[in-house]
């Protein structure tokens, strides 16, 4: 567990260092994931005590929502304001996001399904 | 004992200068909110982050007690943020088969899917006036808070917004999939699991899981694929629209 957590704190840590030297706009962590992903698809195998604390960390990965989303208390006038419009983009742009990912996906995957049929 | 130490208000007082007693709450709040959504049959109306926020908000207006000082003793959840981001990469790479199969309609609905969400937000948002920090907040809507928190940090952005936005967005994601599915008449689970992973993140794929076995893969998949490139597209989309 210990072993994992440290090599997953590194990673971040590295992508942290990768954005800050090279002024990118991505979170650090990120950065981290995609040098772990590349890694591991590289070689061909997933270091083994990552998979044990990671899967340990994803198994509650929403408890961790939990303190930054309190601090939507401090919003409520903004909520109050803009609430029935942000209702509206989150509801049309899922539905659009839905929708468009599952129709290309389809269109590109229709051959190769009647191949392998 | 005295009378004083008895009184409920400098009790609270005593309490809230305790860092752990918030990192206490924290827990307990979510435990509360995991014991009803799993009374409910994990529907997705039922989300323990958000009843936990609920929970633990109303507690901290009603005793008049800051986010920061809140915060003093839930950041030890907090920091954990960074590491699991990292570790989304095992999603990718257990579902490394089915990126080597089918890595033509893999990439192109990411891509896209990505883009028509990011963009759609984008102009609905400006469309309807809403404001700058609100726009930023929203526009990483459809990825875990993990990294959406950080993107919105990165752009302008209010993180705790965000943090509700993308729940928010989860559960409408969860809720709409099957009937939307329907009337599109998509009935490939892969297709399904693979567009609610990229509009609904780990509400979404929790959806999926219930269903189908293959739905839940492709929409972990999909989740984790979508962190990456909203992290990318979001700054680039929004310096080109503004």
């Amino acid at each position: 567990m210990l072993e994992g957590l440290t090599i997953l704190i590194f990673l971040q840590f590295t992508g942290e260092l990768i954005a800050g030297l090279a002024r990118l706009p991505i979170p650090g962590p990120v950065i981290g994931l995609a040098l772990l992903a590349g890694f591991a698809l590289w070689r061909g195998r997933m270091p083994e005590p990552v998979v044990i604390a990671g899967d340990a960390i994803l198994r509650h990965l929403s408890l961790l929502f939990v303190p930054a989303g309190v601090g939507l208390i401090a919003f409520g006038d903004r909520l109050a304001r803009e609430g029935l419009q942000i209702v509206i983009v989150l509801v049309l742009s899922t539905a659009i996001t839905m929708t468009v990912t599952a129709l290309v996906f389809r269109a590109l995957t229709r051959d190769d399904e009647r191949d392998a049929a | 004992m005295t009378l004083r130490s008895l009184d409920p208000s400098a009790f609270w007082i005593y309490l809230a200068e305790q860092p752990l007693f918030f990192l206490a709450i924290t827990l307990a709040a979510y435990l509360v909110g995991d014991r009803i959504a799993a009374a409910t049959g994990r529907h997705p109306l039922a989300n323990p982050v958000l009843i936990a926020i609920l929970l633990v908000g109303a507690a901290l207006l009603v005793s008049g007690t800051s986010h920061a000082r809140y915060f003093e003793g839930a950041r030890f959840v907090h920091v954990l943020l960074g590491p699991a981001t990292v570790a989304l990469a095992l999603p990718i790479w257990r579902n490394r088969a089915l990126i080597a199969r089918h890595w033509r309609a893999i990439g192109a609905a990411l891509g896209i899917g990505a883009l028509a969400g990011i963009g759609s937000t984008l102009v609905l948002a400006r469309l309807l006036g809403l404001s700058g920090a609100t726009l930023a907040s929203l526009a990483p809507k459809s990825v875990t808070a993990a990294i959406a928190m950080g993107i919105a940090e990165q752009v302008g952005g209010t993180p705790p917004l965000t943090a509700v936005l993308v729940i928010a967005t989860g559960i409408l994601g969860a809720v709409m999939v099957t009937p939307l599915m329907n009337l599109l008449r998509i009935r490939d689970y892969a297709a399904r699991g693979f567009a609610v992973g990229i509009a609904a993140h780990g509400i979404g794929t929790a959806r999926a899981l219930q269903v189908n076995e293959k739905a839940g893969a492709y929409a972990a998949l999909g989740m984790a694929l979508n962190g990456l490139v909203t992290a990318i597209l979001v700054p680039l989309l929004l310096f080109l629209f503004r």
